[in-house]
């Protein structure tokens, strides 16, 4: 909670709220409220975090102006979730608090926001604005507001946008208390390489084009800190060493954490798209140096859909991908060589009914990721979802004395889904749009 | 959904009076190319809908949304359109927007502002229905001539104005009809009615428009669009407002920037 806090002070904001002129009465107040309900269908396997339901909620108000005819406007959006066991989870953040101006040919975006980039859906390789609020939903999809000054020109031969990152948001993880969560918590005193720390200007470039043969291309680099952080074991003391040493384990009260460590990174990343009668066709692809060797990344597939399935209203959509990287197996993602197959019923109804149900499958150790989603609307501001994450195939998870004894024993294994194999979960979801 | 959207699309012809020996498919094409000139030329239009969703058993869901359009000037361009979510609150902020062509399928781009994500729309749902209402997608996109093949059947009166009855069949293969008549009235070009026949040449829905005003001293525009569904009871109704010509938009509003802050 005070670490999304702390990283906000960065008179941005101020100065933002300062600019914007509080006078007008094209004012709208909007927002979204929701309440959470999990069940996990293991036992734990950390003793901190032994309950089996969780209830957690948020609220997401939203404050939108504009005036100069619609060439100016402002967007405030707070956030704050309250978890019944995780105190990490229990968080609060300004998804965006910011300022669009509208030229002639281009736009200047300042403030607090969140910025998509990307047309993959197994693994979004290519954006790398914000950083993920890791805490918060597990499939990576929820960003911490990052403070920025971007400029974008459009031209016919393309859309060009800069990029100013002044200010770093560390990734937010579960605590000991969360589900899932790391083997070790992640401590809050980072290490950065930059000696600027989370104070160091990033800049990143983006090109993209559409043309009108159905391609769609987009060009992008990042240099900078690292949103995705390396989680190093904490040093231990001698005591804590001798006893693993001496009995296996780590003597009794001893709390070793991760430390995250941020690099400072290049990453150049190419989007691909080509429609073709139906077929969507996608790639993602990355190379980033300065977190240990240079290695690459692609994500590729597509997506297609059977409408009318069957003579009724019902779509079914198919999504098929190839997640590929070719980092050190040590630090690889669990997303090295996987396949992801997904289905999407959607069934056009009033409710606006779907299902979603897809398997991520790791080609090299058979780990299976498997989730459903379902969601319908109730009324006009009730959408109720239903929602089941399972691990199978999986390693174990590994307690914090196997991980040190894998260390001194200089075994470097990839945990694979390992660390949040025993944290299948069914959730259900209530929010409510005022 | 796109271009002159419905009003425009209803418009659909009339045959200039008989010219010599006119085959029936000769005088169908003719008073759809009329009706379509008659739509021509109005360079950009602004207007908000709200859909009425009427259930069998008579429950009624709303949708509210706005429409911007500006008119193609190229040969294979069509008009480019931009469409804006309000309700259901849940895709409050969803925006749509479409490059229609002449010949060929439109491009659609949809903007989710949950995730700040441009979707490419790759679905080529076109018989499938436009956020769970009667009327499809292709019912609510831009009506090309070319993209349809016509046959004049006969004149008849409807209301107080003489209509022109004509067929058209969709050239598109992943049209949900076989064939639709139009009731076109002889003085404007107005469309009052239309027939849906499915695939498999069943009368599906009956599309009636009405309360017609006339804007910028040309274009017709009806207030109510009605679509009943014979085969399932359920109806839609569809109601324009705030129609605005020569809003000042240009292609600078219709660009993937413009998509993310459509609001």
């Amino acid at each position: 909670m005070i670490s999304s806090a702390k990283n906000m002070k960065n008179g941005l904001a101020t100065a933002l709220l300062l600019a914007v002129p509080l006078v007008s009465s094209a004012w709208e107040f909007r927002g979204e409220v929701a309440l959470e309900g999990r069940y996990f269908t293991q036992d734990s396997p950390y003793p901190q975090a032994d309950y089996s339901t969780n209830g957690s909620g948020y609220i997401k108000p939203e404050v939108f102006h504009e005036w100069n005819n619609r060439d100016d406007l402002f967007t405030f959006i707070p956030y704050a979730r309250v978890d019944e066991h995780d105190t990490e989870r229990t968080h609060w953040d300004i998804r965006e608090l910011s300022w669009i101006h509208v030229g002639n040919g281009w736009e200047s975006r300042v403030g607090i926001r969140k910025v998509f980039w990307g047309v993959t859906e197994g693994r979004h390789l290519v954006d790398i604005i914000n950083q993920t609020d890791q805490v918060d939903q597990v499939d990576g999809e929820e960003k911490l507001g990052q403070p920025m000054i971007n400029l974008s020109t459009v031209r016919d031969w393309g859309i060009v946008d800069v990029f100013v990152l002044p200010g770093f948001r560390e990734r937010t993880y579960a605590g000991e208390e969360g589900r899932p969560r790391t083997p070790l918590p992640v401590s809050d005193n980072a290490q950065y390489e930059s000696s600027k720390e989370n104070q160091r200007v990033d800049f990143a470039i983006r090109y993209q084009q559409y043309f009108d043969n159905g391609l769609e291309l987009a060009l992008s680099h990042f240099s900078g800190t690292s949103r995705d952080p390396l989680l190093i074991p904490d040093s231990l003391t001698l005591a804590e060493l001798q006893a693993l040493i001496a009995t296996g384990q780590l003597p009794s009260g001893s709390d070793p954490e991760f430390i995250p460590l941020y690099n400072v990174i290049d990453q150049t990343g190419l989007e691909l798209q080509y429609l073709n009668s139906g077929w969507l066709w996608k790639l993602e692809a990355i190379s980033r140096s300065g977190q240990g060797e240079r290695f690459n990344a692609v994500d590729g597939g597509f997506e297609y859909t059977q409408v009318g399935l069957l003579d009724t209203a019902t779509d079914l959509g198919w999504i098929v991908e190839y997640i590929w990287e070719d980092r050190d197996d040590s630090l690889a993602s669990p997303l090295a060589s996987d396949v992801l197959l997904g289905t999407r019923f959607t069934f056009n109804d009033v409710a606006s009914t779907e299902i979603l149900a897809g398997i991520i499958y790791d080609t090299e150790d058979e780990e299976k990721a498997i989730s459903l989603e379902s969601s319908r609307r109730f009324g006009n501001s009730l959408k109720a979802s239903l929602e089941a994450r399972f691990y199978t195939d999986t390693g174990k998870p590994q307690s914090a004395s196997q991980l040190y004894r894998d260390a001194l024993r200089n075994v470097n294994t990839n945990p694979g889904l390992g660390p949040i194999s025993r944290s299948d979960f069914i959730q259900a979801e209530l929010v409510y749009y005022f | 959904m796109n271009a002159r959207l419905l009003p425009a699309a209803l418009l659909m012809a009339l045959a200039a009076p008989a010219v010599l020996a006119q085959t029936p498919e000769e005088k169908g094409l003719e008073i759809a190319r009329e009706a379509d000139s008659r739509g021509e030329g109005f360079g950009d239009f602004q207007a908000d809908m709200k859909m009425v969703l009427i259930s069998k058993s008579g429950q009624t869901s709303d949708r509210e949304l706005r429409v911007k359009t500006l008119e193609g000037t190229g040969e294979e361009e069509g008009d480019k359109s931009l469409t804006i979510f309000d309700t259901p609150r849940d895709v409050r902020g969803t925006a749509m927007l479409t490059f229609s062509y002449k010949t060929r399928d439109d491009d659609q781009w949809l903007y989710l502002p949950a995730l700040r994500r441009v979707k490419t729309i790759a679905s080529r749902n076109k018989s499938g229905p436009f956020m769970g209402s009667e009327f499809s997608f292709e019912d609510m996109r831009g009506q090309e001539v070319e993209k349809y093949t016509y046959k004049y059947l006969r004149d008849e009166p409807c209301g107080e104005l003489t209509c022109f009855v004509v067929e058209r069949y969709p050239q598109d293969e992943d049209s949900g009809y076989t064939r639709q008549v139009s009731w076109i009235d002889q003085q404007e070009y107005r469309t009052w009615k239309v027939d849906y026949y499915d695939r498999k040449k069943s009368l599906l829905k009956t599309l009636t428009a009405s309360d017609f005003s006339q804007y910028q001293d040309k274009f017709w525009q009806p207030a109510k669009m009605s679509m009943v569904n014979h085969q399932t009871g359920k109806s839609t109704d569809l109601f324009w407002s705030n129609y605005r010509y020569d809003t000042g938009l240009s292609e600078s509003d219709f660009n993937k920037n413009s998509l993310k802050r459509a609001r």
